[in-house]
């Protein structure tokens, strides 16, 4: 019962809009567990085209947000805005529709698919990738053509992150690196204002971190993209993101640049105790 | 000569079952979860059968009828029962199908009575090519299964719902964090899964036209073994589990073994579980730590 009335609550929402200049920006943003406050009074504000860092240590809350921003959770507190239309209420798929895209802390792929596939799957929700279903059902001209842009399209994203060779490679046959490149050619195919990437350099090795760097920078400039991401490895985030904002315990330890922000007592604090 | 018969009867009982048994696996792979009421689908469907020849309504109407009657069914019985379960645990969501299926069929009781009665106009008779003599009917539910097989197969390789539908199968909360509706992916594939139960219950009264409450339990249960010989959550599976079944059936009840044809089917499941138990064409899921 307490369910439904949640639900209906969700359904009954209203949301208000606001003038905003930044991409993504939340408003005290937080949910609870129970008792237990797992984020609360996050402020975000991320410009266009910034690389902004999520830094925290282990339980911080930095994946909790990640799901608040995605529908995965609904906030019990606050609410956030992309481009100034607050989401909060929205179901994952409207949220991605919205243009909020992003990648899983561990590899979450259609590993039954090729990897060209997981790619136009993310593409699929585009209108000009959309075609009726007599259309494909009896395989008109329009269904080929359209199949074959998308297909187009999947190869161009594959190019840029170095796996067009093995777009017909089922998923899960992928090395762990290239698998973590997929993840983010997926998100990015569903055409997203901001990309959310969780801990993209994990389990890789440096050679293969310094590579990721470049692609993420090539793509903040040729998409136009505004990233948000988590990170442990402190050396990526500080080469790569302009701004970080540091959580502990759920709350917002301090933010700034990434030098300003690594420096600062209460992180080294936070990272290394007293 | 009567090789050749029992084999055209077994792949068209074989047909029948494939076409149930692809309602369970796709819902299995798709929702996960497994619908025990989708066995009374195929007996509401042959009632809505029985109402409307009985008015005398043309065969073919009556079956286009049923066929929507039974999609509407499907997806109302998903929207009540088990989308409000969606998260919780799965012996609540089998619980709540095998109470579905309770209802359908003593609704079905109170409504018809628990006596059987006979479906008139879905005889079509039978021709002979020398001495062979084959019911129009077998032929027809042949050529309809194995059309809707292909239908199936074209529809899931390659429309933007089905590659949908795939994506949901493999990892339903990263598809819906790639921009698709679950919600409406799960919705369809109950609507195909209660079409091709609608299907079948009319090619199975084809071949033997009496109705009753629990008419479609026991090919609800063999489509279920069917499915899982053939590895629940396998489109292909589905098929070739149930065909391998309905050739088995029609063999083993025209031999000496007659009266033991169904416990010589479930037999087979066991065995087939004990040497394979993700089915012929199930995928091994190993858990990744």
């Amino acid at each position: 019962m307490a369910k439904l009335f949640e639900k209906l609550k969700g359904k009954s929402l209203v949301r208000q809009n606001i003038e905003s200049d930044y991409v993504l920006e939340t408003k005290d943003l937080g949910i609870s567990f129970g008792g237990l406050k797992a984020a609360q009074n996050v402020n975000l504000k991320i410009k266009k085209n910034e690389i902004y860092g999520l830094i925290g240590p282990n339980g911080a809350g930095k994946t909790t947000i990640f799901n608040l921003l995605t529908g995965v959770y609904q906030p019990t507190f606050g609410t956030f805005y992309l481009n100034g239309e607050e989401l909060r209420g929205y179901a994952q798929d409207k949220i991605n529709h919205k243009g909020i895209a992003r990648t899983f802390q561990n590899i979450r792929l259609f590993n039954n698919m090729t990897v060209v596939r997981n790619v136009m799957v993310g593409l699929q929700h585009q209108p000009e990738y959309k075609c009726t279903l007599v259309e494909s059902l009896l395989r008109l001209p329009r269904h080929f053509k359209v199949e074959k842009a998308m297909r187009e399209r999947a190869k161009e994203l594959l190019d840029i992150f170095g796996l067009k060779d093995e777009r017909n490679n089922l998923a899960c046959n992928l090395p762990y690196g290239k698998q973590r490149k997929l993840e983010i050619a997926r998100a990015l195919a569903t055409n997203p204002k901001l990309l959310l990437l969780d801990e993209p350099a994990a389990g890789m090795n440096p050679h293969e971190t310094e590579d990721l760097m470049n692609t993420i920078k090539l793509i903040r400039d040729k998409f136009d993209m505004t990233v948000l991401l988590i990170e442990h490895d402190l050396k990526f985030v500080s080469g790569l993101c302009d701004r970080v904002t540091v959580l502990n315990f759920g709350t917002v330890l301090t933010e700034g640049t990434a030098q300003e922000a690594l420096n600062h007592p209460d992180v080294i604090k936070a990272y290394i105790g007293n | 000569m009567n090789f050749i018969t029992n084999l055209i009867g077994g792949l068209s009982l074989g047909g029948i079952y494939a076409m149930i048994a692809l309602g369970y696996t796709m819902v299995y792979g798709i929702a996960k979860m497994l619908n025990f009421a989708h066995g009374d689908i195929i007996m509401v469907g042959g009632y809505t059968i029985l109402v409307f020849t009985a008015r005398s309504v043309h065969p073919i109407i009556a079956i286009i009828l049923s066929v929507i009657f039974c999609v509407a069914l499907g997806i109302s019985v998903e929207k009540v029962a088990y989308k409000p379960l969606r998260g919780s645990s799965p012996l609540a969501v089998l619980i709540t199908a095998i109470g579905v299926s309770y209802l359908l069929q003593s609704l079905a009781q109170m409504i018809f009575g628990s006596g059987t009665k006979m479906v008139q106009g879905l005889d079509l008779g039978s021709f002979s090519i020398g001495s062979l003599k084959i019911g129009v009917s077998t032929v027809v539910t042949l050529i309809a299964c194995f059309m809707v097989m292909i239908a199936l197969n074209l529809f899931v390789k390659y429309t933007r719902i089905g590659r949908a539908m795939v994506a949901v199968s493999e990892d339903k909360g990263a598809a819906q964090l790639m921009g698709i509706n679950v919600n409406f992916i799960i919705m369809i594939t109950f609507a195909i899964g209660s079409a091709l139960a609608a299907l079948a219950g009319t090619f199975y009264l084809m071949r033997s036209p009496s109705m009753y409450s629990t008419f479609g339990s026991l090919p609800g249960i063999k489509a279920f073994a069917a499915a899982v010989i053939g590895g629940i959550g396998s489109i292909p599976g589905a098929m070739l589990g149930g065909i391998l079944l309905g050739v088995v059936e029609v063999f083993a009840g025209a031999s000496v073994l007659g009266p033991y044809t169904d416990a010589i089917e479930f037999a087979i499941l066991i065995v087939i579980l004990l040497v394979k138990p993700t089915g012929f064409l199930g995928k091994k899921r190993r858990e990744k730590v």
